[in-house]
């Protein structure tokens, strides 16, 4: 079971017999589960599609297109870009060795992966403002930088791609691997013809889920980051500072924008899995 | 009494499971539901086991309708073809899961369990979990489990499907006995008509959610009702307008009426009995039984031409295939 | 077809490297600056008062969130893998959308309900019950960042064990909540329990939600990561150092839990026979 946030597979129809529960309890648990979902979930979130409106869609057109929040946007858009396409890669290359290679301690390495997962973002900001900050043992000093968003978002984004290509690269046949050396092509052709065809599903899901986390993340940047507006500061930043200055509604555009920007990576990852899924 | 089912119907999508199906089995009988995938045997036993809800019908067990009861309270034993096992409890407690329901106190549960246990000779195992059984070991603990709550009745869907062929005789004879000896009325189902002619007393031939034919094994091999029943319960061949046999086959040398000429293509000895398959003219195959008297009065060779009669025929009238009586 | 030596060393010291950078150096350096002075400094930080307390918040926040999650999970589960609905797709995006919603956006969310001029702020006021700057919103916070995983654990697991129990233990006369209690839940506990670990993890580590919510008030509405966050911003490294190594402790506690209840939880649904 990987941690990784990969889409539920697609429900399929529920079989004709099972626990039978009486027909009030099906319809009770339903009920309640949508009410929590709801309560939790749905409302919160109505609140703020609701709230970005609340001043009008010119309100809302202009809260979103202002030059902070856009320069927010762009700087948040643009490290996720580059520090997936560095995922993908440094991510595909860990898979491999993972699966494909033998070494002393590979248990304790696949588990380290998911270390960005179980390690609250603060933390993880401060680990690596502790080596690559002011005080840096190694001189190393990228604190304050757009630079140090990237690292930031490398770190918390690492597990996506290694735990989306992993599976694919153990479940993978090695026969046709077999058959295309049989047929006399070289490592790399095999690699590039064979293998990684049959990876690309896999690295395309890890990236569009850290590009969803990549958006939105906050913790791991307020230490390292400086946040200063128009430079380093990233969106889920600049929302805090709309909500601490009280314009709600324009941090509730910005929201709206980041949101829909998110769902649209996992609804594409649903779709991508669903491809997948049926050949 | 025992168990009847009354004009089932039951629908999957399109699919249609159970076709006005209506069985009678006799209190303490050993039946077998026998017939192809897709025949509706196991949507029939899971019905009368209350786990699939029919459309339409009615089923009676020992004489009173269960058709609405629940599968909980109908008080049949089933058996699975994939065993079902509680994989987190041993083996005396997948045993005592019934009686642990019906809140029997702690020794009563534990003497009918080991009772339980040595009839199915898994005594000794009791601690252990199902998954360092073997797939023989592990389906007797599933008829004990069943068992345990006495049951008024027994079902068993495919219960030998799951094994190799050598377990799967074995406890073919085992369940046998087992039936001799308590009593219970049995159904099973199974599309292996060997196995089936084996064990059970009476057979219930399905094809399609219908019901062919029901009877004995003797009664199906010797007066099947149609040709489905007849292929599925014994070898046939095709000659002419005639189903044979192929230990009814007469191979003889010479011509004459009634006989089709056919070629020697392959003679095979199988242990004691000699199958040899031929040739018709048409290009149909065909296959006689012969035993090695037989075969050596008649001194076949590959590439013979001999001459196939239908020693004795069956008849009925069905689609295409009206047959002409014995020789 | 595994790489040629060159290569295997190449990708290797890619794979290591990368990692040494990004994960065990970071790691090893907070070990190393909290120690830096000895055992006692930490200790110190992390008995103070605050510290205790935010600790005591913390552990508030899982023990509430989690158990809720955790019921709510099991049950949806149960209803998305054994009943058709029309609406199951529907509730299974919506289980997604968590990972979808930065979480500032939570914490705004959160505002915007329960603030004095928010949709239920007034009523809650009025109930006497305070949300906002309090441990209801937090908890409320951590639900929300938490919520899928349970569920997503538990529907591969409910999925792959198959109704046949079930439909065994209604044959030997069990009703619908003892088949639940004696044969479903003990058959799905390695993915429930798995679902479990992480969302524990994911509220021990919720940050941004609850920096909004909790209007971060020392002593009352810290937890352990406002608390290093406010403790760094306020020069008191080596309270944000101690409050780091014991969140990184838990962190490191949970990879392990996740490494062995992940390796029982897919043995639990590749089984055969059964």
């Amino acid at each position: 079971m990987d941690a990784h946030p990969a889409s539920t597979p697609p429900v399929s129809a529920a079989p004709r017999a099972g626990i039978r529960l009486p027909g009030v309890g099906v319809g009770l648990g339903r009920g309640l589960v949508v009410l929590y979902l709801s309560l939790m979930v749905m409302l919160p979130l109505a609140a703020v599609v609701d709230a970005s409106l609340s001043k009008g869609l010119d309100a809302f057109w202009s809260a979103v297109t202002g030059d902070q929040a856009l320069a927010a946007l762009k700087l948040t858009v643009v490290c996720s870009l580059i520090v997936v396409a560095i995922n993908a890669l440094f991510g595909t290359i860990i898979a491999w060795v993972l699966v494909r290679d033998e070494f002393p301690g590979k248990g304790a390495v696949n588990a380290l992966i998911d270390l960005p997962f179980a390690l609250p973002t603060i933390v993880a900001g401060l680990t690596l403002l502790t080596l690559y900050g002011a005080k840096s043992p190694i001189g190393l000093d990228v604190a304050g930088t757009r630079v140090a968003i990237v690292v930031a978002l490398c770190f918390i984004t690492l597990p996506f791609v290694v735990r989306s290509v992993q599976p694919l690269l153990m479940e993978m046949d090695r026969e046709m691997e077999e058959a295309s050396t049989s047929l006399g092509a070289g490592g790399f052709t095999t690699f590039r013809r064979i293998i990684f065809p049959n990876l690309l599903p896999g690295i395309v899901a890890g990236v569009m889920l850290a590009f969803a986390r990549a958006l939105g993340e906050y913790g791991s940047l307020i230490l390292i980051t400086g946040n200063l507006p128009f430079d380093t500061e990233v969106s889920s930043v600049f929302i805090r500072s709309q909500i601490e200055s009280g314009n709600t509604a324009g941090a509730a555009a910005v929201s709206v924008v980041l949101l829909a920007l998110s769902v649209l990576m996992l609804i594409a990852v649903g779709i991508v899995a669903h491809r997948g899924a049926r050949r | 009494m025992g168990i009847a089912v009354e004009g089932a119907f039951k629908r999957f999508g399109d699919f249609q499971a159970l076709d006005d199906v209506s069985i009678d089995v006799p209190d303490g009988s050993l039946t077998a539901l026998l017939g192809p995938s897709g025949s509706g045997k196991s949507t029939l036993l899971r019905a009368i086991a209350g786990l699939e809800e029919l459309d339409r019908g009615r089923v009676a067990i020992n004489g009173s309708d269960a058709t609405e009861t629940p599968a909980q309270k109908r008080e049949v034993g089933f058996v699975f073809q994939h065993y079902a096992a509680f994989k987190h409890m041993t083996v005396f407690g997948n045993v005592a899961f019934g009686l642990k329901i019906r809140k029997w106190d702690k020794a009563k549960i534990s003497d009918r369990v080991h009772e339980l246990l040595r009839l199915v000779q898994l005594d000794g195992l009791a601690e252990r979990y199902p998954d360092q059984l073997s797939g023989g070991q592990r389906q007797r603990m599933a008829l004990a489990r069943a068992l345990a709550v006495e049951p008024q009745v027994l079902l068993l869907d495919e219960p030998f499907g799951a094994l190799d062929a050598k377990v799967r005789k074995d406890l073919r004879t085992w369940l046998r006995r087992l039936h001799d000896e308590m009593h219970v009325t049995t159904i099973f189902v199974t599309h292996d008509q060997e196995e089936a002619m084996d064990v059970a007393e009476q057979l219930v031939v399905m094809n399609q959610g219908r019901v062919e034919q029901s009877g004995t094994a003797g009664e199906l091999y010797e007066h099947p009702a149609n040709e489905f029943v007849m292929s599925f319960v014994g070898e046939v061949n095709r000659l002419g307008d005639h189903f044979v046999r192929p230990h009814d086959m007469d191979v003889s040398l010479d011509a004459g009426d009634g006989a089709e000429q056919a070629m020697v293509q392959r003679i095979v000895a199988l242990g004691f009995e000699i199958r040899v398959e031929f040739v018709l003219g048409d290009g149909a195959e065909v296959w006689a039984q012969l035993t090695r008297t037989e075969l050596q009065k008649l001194e076949l060779r590959e590439g013979q031409i001999v001459y196939l009669r239908p020693g004795q025929v069956k008849s009925f009238s069905s689609g295409d295939a009206e047959v002409s009586a014995a020789a | 077809m595994t790489a040629s030596t060159p290569a295997k060393w190449g990708l290797r010291g890619l794979a290591f490297g990368y990692l040494g950078l990004l994960l065990l150096a970071p790691v090893g350096m907070i070990f190393y600056k909290t120690f830096e002075h000895g055992l006692g400094p930490p200790v110190e930080a992390m008995t103070s008062p605050e510290a205790l307390h935010a600790i005591q918040l913390t552990l508030l926040m899982v023990a509430v969130a989690v158990p809720l999650n955790t019921i709510f999970g099991v049950g949806c589960a149960l209803l998305l893998v054994r009943r058709r609905w029309w609406g199951n797709s529907i509730v299974d995006g919506i289980i997604n959308l968590p990972f979808a919603v930065s979480p500032i956006v939570v914490g705004l969310s959160l505002y915007l309900l329960y603030g004095n001029t928010g949709w239920f702020g007034p009523t809650m006021a009025e109930w006497g019950i305070q949300v906002l700057f309090s441990w209801p919103g937090m908890v409320l916070a951590s639900i929300f960042v938490s919520l899928p995983f349970v569920v997503r654990e538990t529907v591969p697991v409910l999925r792959e064990i198959g109704t046949e129990q079930e439909q065994a233990a209604s044959t030997l006369g069990a009703n619908g909540w003892q088949t639940f209690w004696r044969i479903t839940l003990p058959a799905i506990r390695w993915g429930v329990a798995y679902g479990v670990v992480l969302t524990t993890a994911r509220v021990l580590g919720e940050f941004g939600a609850v920096t909004i919510v909790s209007g971060s008030i020392s002593g009352e509405t810290e937890t352990m990561p406002l608390f290093v966050a406010k403790a760094f911003e306020q020069f008191q490294e080596e309270a944000a150092y101690a409050g780091a190594i014991v969140l990184a402790l838990l962190a490191l506690t949970t990879l392990l839990l996740m490494s062995v209840g992940g390796r029982k939880a897919k043995a639990s649904t590749t089984k055969e026979g059964f």
